[in-house]
């Protein structure tokens, strides 16, 4: 397929409330800043009582579909652990699976900037400069609890340097 | 911001429409709720667009005709099935034809993540006999919709402008350059009585006209810019329009494609010249066969896809499928976790006495269909729109006294205003021997697809105060002979005895019961923090 190896395809999944969606809109926030074409995926709807949420989002030269093929995300990000089994069939061979539990025992400003946090621990994972992560925040998020997302992000960064097996 | 034609912005398919709406001088949008459509006016509105909810598909169709005959641009947005509802008026508009541009934009839901139906709504454009636009990604959204808009003036025509999920809700790269469309004329109204008055003397020309028109436009759309053909390599070739398009070329990035953009009138002059040097070419559409269908008519050789690929969305894996012949059985997707009634939603003590009480409930559409799920498994039919009420009706004629008894027709505050008035005429004209009882599930916001104002929350779109239309007022001035209004889930054991004394009592009743639904109450504290 044409591209694939320059397309990076990342899957999001979580329950509704989590903030999935906001998690997703940052990402492709970060890869839009940093010049890249972008595609984001999702399906709202009934999302927002209480059902899984996912999300698709593909970054790189260029991208066709906005969504996903099964068995080809780099990265499955879970928010709520039993959303891992149900999107482990979008995953590549190769692909990485971040699950909640690398944030246990670990202070957050608040248990809602778990979804940011967690997209912390990812962004280790990724070829974006932190600069297009502080660019994309600081764009998508309210005032009033921007400053607690910043402290969340860089907790979850920092635990990403730790598991990121390359950063 | 917009007037920098370089501007690179990262917006969802509806986000697309509504920039290139405000760029386009769109002077009202109006529609009703509907997923995955609704984000089109509430953007509209908060770009400083004028954008309006109605009270149903229709109403705002009407609206956006008056629109047009006033020689103004308009846009009315709607999902699938609210096409059915506004399909009376289009059929007829198109006869007619506008002064000023019509747009349509229908969202249809392959899969169906959040309705009712999977129709494919393609087949209005046929029936109606109106040109079909279908963008496959943001970019094409906001360009596409200035042609839109330019095809409506230059043949007076509405023009249906068709997205599905996949378009609508995805985000992707936008650059908001100038549309081809003229800037707008200023509004006037030119009378016309031959040509907008549909009695069947005028009708009749207008008919003929409007063939004429298609004809025209379908002479134009084969050489028009809204299709293009991406260059390959290979002996197959794919014909696809909309987001298959996109899941063709990353399937098959060397099959020469036929990007279809105007689907009705179909190029097939084009199409055919496409096809002739193929070893074999494939159309690749979601949902139903039409242009495949229409491609083989015109005695084209085109391969279309098998059966199972009528149902459910297309993706990469499914497109390589079909161009490799392979009907092998798809494996299901793990199932995720369903939606619920949120904790401590009102609907919650509702549809707990319906199931304790064994009603018979004909429901109607909103979160409180998803009354039909475990624990409550409290809902036993839901059509569409208001049916609630009219099923309830039905059954009520049809099933013996102790069972017509049971029936409770359950419909929301949102849908009431859509299409529930209707049903309560009928209930008072052609009441039932057993009586009937209707619960009005009165939460005070379209919740569903997303917490909009309607008729009755005294709010318009844009947060701003209006008329509040109140039901038992209403209800009262139609004759309704017995209304009550209660907070079921602050007093269930009233609720529950109210509700089972009027069944018993065999007489006309409609409970309204009355809570707003708490994301509402938290989004309207966070509106309007001084109130």
């Amino acid at each position: 397929m044409m591209n694939m190896a320059m397309v990076t395809n990342i899957v999001i999944a979580g329950v509704g409330g989590q903030g999935v969606i906001l998690a997703s809109d940052l990402l492709s926030e970060a890869a839009f800043i940093a010049g890249l074409d972008v595609k984001k995926a999702e399906v709202h709807g009934m999302s927002q009582r209480g059902g899984s949420v996912n999300s698709d989002i593909r970054f790189g030269q260029q991208v066709w579909s906005p969504m996903i093929p099964d068995g080809t995300a780099d990265f499955l990000l879970v928010l709520e652990p039993t959303q891992g089994d149900p999107n482990r069939h979008r995953l590549s061979p190769s692909g990485t699976e971040i699950v909640p539990a690398v944030m246990d025992g670990v202070q957050l400003p608040h248990p809602r900037t778990l979804n940011v946090a967690m997209l912390g621990v990812l962004s280790r994972h990724l070829d974006l400069p932190m600069d297009v992560w502080t660019a994309a925040m600081n764009a998508l998020i309210p005032a009033r609890i921007l400053d607690m997302n910043h402290t969340a992000f860089a907790t979850g960064r920092s635990i990403g340097e730790r598991t990121s097996g390359h950063a | 911001m917009t007037d920098n034609p370089l501007e690179r912005l990262l917006l969802t398919g509806n986000e697309a429409l509504a920039h290139a709406a405000r760029k386009a001088g769109i002077r009202l949008g109006s529609g009703y709720p509907g997923t995955p459509s609704t984000e089109v006016l509430q953007t509209l509105d908060a770009i400083g667009g004028k954008a309006q909810w109605s009270p149903n598909e229709k109403v705002a169709m009407e609206v956006a005709i008056g629109v047009a005959f006033a020689g103004a641009r308009a846009l009315v947005t709607m999902k699938h099935v609210g096409l059915n509802v506004a399909a009376d008026p289009l059929f007829t508009v198109a006869e007619t034809g506008v002064d000023g541009a019509l747009v349509v934009l229908v969202a249809d839901d392959p899969g169906m993540a959040s309705s009712q139906n999977e129709q494919d709504s393609r087949r209005y454009a046929v029936a109606a006999g109106i040109p079909l636009i279908e963008p496959s990604d943001s970019q094409e959204t906001y360009d596409f919709f200035g042609h839109a808009v330019a095809i409506s003036e230059r043949w007076g025509i509405p023009v249906l402008f068709r997205m599905t999920t996949r378009v609508s809700h995805s985000k992707s790269i936008v650059r908001a350059g100038a549309l081809v469309c003229e800037p707008p004329r200023k509004p006037s109204f030119r009378r016309d009585i031959p040509g907008r008055v549909m009695i069947p003397a005028y009708a009749r020309p207008a008919h003929r006209r409007l063939r004429q028109k298609l004809e025209q436009i379908a002479a134009w759309n084969e050489s028009g810019p809204l299709n293009k053909i991406l260059p390959g390599t290979s002996e197959t070739g794919i014909v696809a329009a909309g987001i298959a398009m996109m899941h063709a070329r990353e399937a098959a990035p060397d099959a020469p494609l036929f990007k279809v953009g105007m689907s009705h009138p179909l190029p097939v002059e084009a199409i055919r010249s496409f096809a002739a040097p193929l070893k074999r070419c494939v159309v690749i559409e979601e949902g139903d066969p039409i242009m495949v269908d229409t491609c083989r008519a015109a005695g084209l050789t085109v391969e279309g896809k098998p059966e199972p690929f009528r149902f459910g969305e297309l993706n990469v894996n499914r497109v390589l499928r079909i161009l490799n012949h392979d009907t092998s059985p798809e494996t299901a997707p793990p199932p995720g976790r369903p939606p619920q009634l949120c904790p401590g939603c009102p609907h919650r003590t509702v549809f707990e006495i319906l199931h304790k009480l064994d009603c018979i409930v004909s429901g109607d559409i909103g979160c409180y269909t998803l009354g039909v799920l475990p624990p409550f498994q409290a809902m036993d039919t839901c059509v569409c729109m208001g049916a609630s009420i009219g099923v309830g009706l039905g059954l009520r004629h049809a099933l013996p006294p102790e069972q017509a008894r049971r029936v409770v027709s359950v419909i929301g505050d949102s849908t009431f205003v859509h299409s529930g008035i209707t049903g309560i005429a009928e209930m008072l004209y052609n009441p039932p021997e057993t009586g009937h009882v209707v619960l009005i599930l009165d939460n005070h916001t379209t919740a569903m697809t997303g917490l909009q104002d309607h008729p009755g929350t005294g709010r318009t779109l844009d947060g701003e105060p209006a008329h509040t239309l109140f039901f038992e007022d209403m209800l009262r001035g139609m004759g309704v002979p017995d209304i009550q209004v209660l907070d079921a889930q602050a007093d269930p054991t009233v609720f529950e005895k109210l509700l089972t004394e009027r069944l018993q009592r065999g007489t006309l009743s409609v409970i309204i019961t009355r809570k707003p639904c708490l994301l509402a109450a938290r989004k309207q504290r966070q509106a309007d923090p001084g109130g």
